[in-house]
């Protein structure tokens, strides 16, 4: 015979409790201020690319070459990738708080978002730092006009 | 004026003062573990003629008193002041002792459950002992600083009137388990602790305000609120739940920068 051992019904309720940091504060008050910036840099971005001249039929290598040749659309893209990456992630990692109930699956899912994350800004910044609108020994016709033929 | 109304209605004597009666199903969910149904909760109906005046209260009393006496579940005044008897009815949090059944379409069955994200221990009787360690966390009490006053601690009517939609609260749970926030895990402090803690963040007397932003700082406080509305939706006494959860995140912020 083994004896079990019965938790004490007068124990009072435990909260797991983990920070008393702001974290949480500057996290909310992240979310409304980038989404309102945004919303200025998504629909500027919308309207430069598809609406502005020939439109959508504009988009080409010399179109994102020429534009990103610029600082103010390499800095436009750079706060547009940024922002919308943290406002995503962390509207995806309040997903999984609200909706994963085990703490293991929290971690696990919480894990696989921030390696997305990490990914993807890293790849975005990258490319938008490095990138060369004039790869020699191209054709001149899908080059940017600025371009001096190699 | 008691001879005139008595002539109004002398043309149909029987039919002054009756109360329309209306057959009506009432569907209970079940939670009885020593029962032949074991851990497994399940649907009891019953059918009972009511009357307009009865509330869904009435129609739980007439099943436990004529009908089926194992049926358990909390109440104490019945007038909708001691938030004893908050229930889950057609899916809605509500007081079962302020809403009458011929507001809930009696052609079909009501269902009553226990109120949710609270363990059930007996059929719709909940523990409630995590919401009220919420509560106490928040430290529903008055803290000041400095010696008694002689006297008592004046407040204006526009100070006053400053956190009076909040003293209304009467701890009945309907709002913290009608969130889904909380329904996920049960570490969210939920509505009421919040609004609690909003009725003493807000008094001019009180001088704890500080301590008690601090408490609901935590991940699992204010922050978790995604405004969905259900717990100023499901308050019976009719207080802007989500509005006082806004301002108490709003004084933090204030607080912050």
């Amino acid at each position: 015979m083994s004896t079990s051992t019965i938790a004490n019904p007068r124990d009072p309720y435990a909260r797991k409790r983990l920070s008393r940091t702001n974290t949480e504060l500057w996290a909310w008050l992240f979310m409304r201020v980038s989404g309102v910036i945004l919303v200025v840099l998504i629909f500027g971005h919308l309207f430069v690319n598809l609406m502005v001249g020939d439109g959508v039929k504009a988009i080409d290598f010399a179109f994102v070459g020429g534009k990103w040749s610029s600082p103010f659309w390499q800095v436009w893209d750079l706060l547009m990738l940024w922002l919308a990456m943290i406002h995503g992630t962390n509207g995806v990692r309040t997903v999984i708080n609200d909706y994963a109930e085990k703490h293991a699956t929290r971690v696990v899912l919480k894990s696989l978002l921030t390696l997305g994350f990490v990914i993807t800004v890293v790849l975005g910044t990258l490319v938008i730092f490095t990138f060369d609108s004039c790869p020699p020994g191209s054709p001149a016709e899908l080059l940017p006009s600025f371009c001096t033929a190699a | 004026m008691t001879a005139t109304l008595e002539n109004s209605t002398a043309g149909a004597p029987s039919a002054a003062g009756e109360i329309p009666s209306f057959d009506v199903t009432i569907k209970v969910r079940r939670y009885l573990p020593e029962s032949s149904h074991g851990d497994e909760a399940y649907w009891d109906e019953y059918k009972l003629t009511m009357y307009g005046t009865d509330r869904v209260l009435d129609a739980l009393h007439k099943i436990k008193w004529e009908n089926d006496g194992s049926l358990t579940f909390r109440r104490s005044c019945a007038h909708g002041i001691c938030g004893s008897d908050a229930m889950r009815i057609n899916g809605r949090n509500r007081l079962a002792c302020k809403t009458l059944l011929k507001d809930l379409n009696p052609n079909k069955p009501i269902t009553i459950e226990p109120i949710k994200g609270l363990p059930v221990i007996k059929d719709l009787v909940v523990d409630m002992e995590p919401f009220f360690a919420s509560y106490r966390e928040i430290m529903p009490f008055l803290i000041t600083s400095g010696n008694q006053p002689s006297r008592e601690r004046i407040q204006s009517a526009e100070q006053r009137e400053r956190f009076d939609d909040t003293t209304k609260c009467i701890l009945c749970a309907a709002c913290t388990s009608s969130c889904p926030v909380f329904w996920t895990d049960g570490q969210y402090f939920g509505p009421a602790a919040i609004v609690n803690a909003h009725r003493f963040i807000f008094d001019s007397r009180d001088e704890g305000a500080t301590q008690r932003l601090e408490v609901l700082n935590d991940k699992e406080g204010v922050w978790r609120c995604r405004t969905t509305f259900n717990c100023t939706e499901a308050c019976p006494r009719g207080i802007e739940v989500t509005k006082a959860i806004q301002e108490v995140k709003q004084a933090m912020i204030r607080r912050a920068i």
